[in-house]
């Protein structure tokens, strides 16, 4: 069994906008690589610094914020490109968690197979954390996948992960490979029931 | 009770169900590509594992293939080092690989489909969003991330929740100038860019029917810019007739067992949908986007929506389109000046493309200050266009008419965006920074449009250009 990810706690940084897509995440030219080591410092690369390198006035990018482990942002996070650079940099960068009104889906797939939970709140629910992220650098947020919780101060927001993210995290199964190998009899059974396998 | 083609195709490749719920799904076809596989190589051998099915899994080179000069070494050493990764690990793993040399090297979603490996009925993943195309034919196709490739390579199979189906259906008949591209583009600006999170879409109705299968493909193509991870049309008699006689499609009497097999896969007239949308063909104009999400759209006559009666969000999320597009609320779409013209891409780079293209472009010239180049999705479309001289209408009409690869689809190769340089493109993302600038500036339209575009030096109505409502 794998390390359970029940709950992740730390400082936030709120990344506001909907939509969010993977190339806005890791632009493309980092992806001329054959790891994934490094891909951390590019996090966001075209929109927290300018061609030249000068950093522009991201949330990313705030010495306040730098240590922060929970991303927040709005609708749709993660859309367009499967590329798992993106949250292999989110990863690197030092996120263990990301809070959002919802997730494209290959996305929010490649975010728990690396055990860095995706929660869904609520749009009132999530306006109530980002303000209060935003007013305090210092906030201490919990994200409990347990629980299905976010956390700050003395509030306690109800969150939303489908069951199967849940279960795969909270029980330490959030990499399918072992599960997935321990099937090879059954994989070989149904291939052996479909033509365009066995004629090959 | 009938079932969709999506149920049936899930059941035929169930294995099992797995501990948190989700199912082990055997993937018949794994396609894969240089950028999002040699991780998963690297974790493969990590884990001391090898590819369980190499037969079933086949290797094309495409994002990051400059499209001009193609001598190797590639002038990008990071480049140069991702064909020759590429290269070594499908040897080493025994897995077919069309390279540079072997004519059939191209853009892998134009690859499968013109090998015959695309088959209705079938599985098919690949680490690449835009694996949908596949469902054209019928295949349930997924795009997957690179520890998704890993599983694949190393058991045949992944874990993954059931989708949902909802059926879109549209009706009648498309109008004269209106295309395959514009119809997704509807489809997108309607339902939006996450209209589709936990569906797998299926086409259908008139005017998938009526489609070619390169058609149904840029449709399928898209999907993914809905939100739906997959998309599929049924299989019908042009799907068989596409596919006969292709290298990997069966032969002889395992041809006739196919396409009876093939027939039983397509959806079942009193099977049920989780939802249902209908358009209407005759609403569909030319469309082009004007923001930094594909489903910000409008018709070619229409102007850029005002702030007008927009809540907070949607005014924020305008506002950030708008500066970045350097555009302003509620003016006409029509003549935005363009600097580059592209016309290539998974969605729009097949031999129908540029058929259509060619047959308005004969005689006229690319607007002075405008760069355009025609990449072909495949060499074997590169060559399909040579035998008709369709290579030499482009480049008499100003057109650089370039080797096939993924191009200026995605900024992984040469062929980038300058500047704020603003793109006429018959791509699939006008993301921020997608062309290779980070203030570069994408339009999505179809190649027609880009044509029309190419001509005018601006955004313009190919109806107008090319005379096309008097068809």
């Amino acid at each position: 069994m794998l390390p359970p990810i029940t709950q992740v706690s730390g400082r936030a940084v709120h990344v506001p906008g909907n939509d969010i897509d993977t190339d806005r995440i890791i632009p493309a030219r980092f992806m001329k690589c054959v790891t994934f080591e490094g891909l951390g410092e590019y996090a966001f690369y075209d929109v927290r610094f300018e061609q030249d390198g000068t950093p522009k006035p991201h949330p990313v990018n705030a010495p306040e914020r730098a240590g922060a482990s929970i991303l927040i942002s709005g609708m749709n996070f993660g859309c367009g490109s499967s590329r798992e650079h993106a949250p292999q940099a989110l990863y690197r960068h030092g996120f263990r968690a990301v809070v959002a009104g919802s997730f494209a889906e290959i996305f929010f797939g490649n975010c728990t197979t690396l055990a860095m939970p995706c929660v869904t709140l609520a749009e009132a629910d999530l306006a109530k954390l980002a303000a209060a992220v935003d007013a305090d650098p210092s906030l201490e947020v919990t994200v409990d996948v347990q629980a299905k919780e976010v956390r700050y101060g003395k509030m306690v927001l109800s969150a939303d992960i489908p069951d199967t993210a849940h279960a795969a995290l909270v029980n330490g199964r959030w990499d399918p490979i072992g599960e997935l190998l321990e099937g090879a009899s059954n994989v070989d059974q149904t291939a052996s029931r479909l033509p365009y396998l066995t004629n090959a | 009770m009938g079932k969709s083609l999506f149920e049936k195709v899930w059941e035929a490749h169930a294995v099992r169900r797995l501990s948190n719920g989700q199912t082990q799904l055997l993937i018949g076809t794994h396609l894969i590509h240089e950028v999002t596989s040699p991780q998963a190589f690297g974790m493969l051998r990590d884990l001391g594992l090898t590819v369980k099915f190499p037969h079933r899994t086949f290797a094309t080179v495409d994002h990051i293939v400059p499209t001009d000069q193609r001598q190797e070494p590639f002038s990008d050493p990071l480049a140069d080092g991702m064909i020759k990764e590429l290269r070594r690990n499908a040897q080493e793993f025994g897995i077919t690989y069309f390279d540079l040399a072997s004519g059939r090297q191209g853009i892998v979603h134009v690859v499968g489909p013109e090998q015959g490996i695309t088959q209705p009925g079938t599985t098919i993943a690949c680490g690449d969003s835009h694996t949908a195309t596949h469902g054209a034919f019928g295949a349930i196709a997924f795009g997957i991330g690179t520890t998704q490739v890993r599983d694949v390579l190393a058991t045949q199979t992944m874990a993954l929740s059931k989708l949902k189906v909802r059926r879109i259906e549209v009706s009648g008949s498309l109008r004269p100038g209106v295309y395959a591209k514009d119809v997704i583009l509807h489809i997108i600006k309607k339902l939006g860019a996450n209209g589709g999170i936990g569906y797998a879409y299926e086409y259908g109705g008139d005017v998938f029917d009526k489609m070619s299968m390169e058609e149904r493909m840029t449709v399928c193509n898209m999907s993914i810019e809905g939100g739906a991870r997959c998309g599929y049309v049924n299989p019908d008699e042009k799907t068989y007739a596409y596919l006969k006689g292709r290298p990997y499609s069966p032969k002889d009497t395992a041809w006739d067992e196919a396409v009876e097999r093939w027939k039983g896969f397509a959806s079942d007239p009193d099977c049920t949908y989780d939802d249902h949308v209908v358009f209407r063909a005759e609403d569909i104009a030319p469309s082009v986007t004007w923001g930094i999400s594909p489903d910000q759209g409008a018709f070619i006559d229409e102007n850029i929506p005002t702030f007008v009666g927009l809540d907070a969000a949607a005014t924020a999320s305008l506002k950030e389109a708008l500066e970045y597009m350097k555009l302003a609320p509620g003016t006409p779409v029509k003549g935005i000046p363009v600097d580059v013209c592209f016309i290539g891409s998974c969605t729009n780079g097949r031999l129908s493309d540029f058929r259509e293209v060619a047959a308005h472009i004969r005689g006229t010239k690319v607007a002075p200050g405008v760069k355009a180049i025609a990449v072909p999705g495949s060499q074997i479309v590169d060559q399909l266009c040579r035998n008709e001289g369709i290579d030499q209408v482009f480049t008499d009409a100003g057109w650089e008419w370039r080797e096939a690869g993924c191009s200026m689809c995605l900024a992984m190769n040469p062929d980038k965006l300058i500047g704020d340089q603003l793109c006429a493109s018959s791509s699939n993302r006008n993301f921020k920074g997608r062309q290779g600038s980070p203030t570069g500036r994408t339009i999505l339209m179809s190649p027609v449009m880009v044509a029309a575009a190419a001509i005018e030096g601006k955004v313009a109505d190919a109806r107008e250009v090319f005379d096309l409502a008097l068809v």
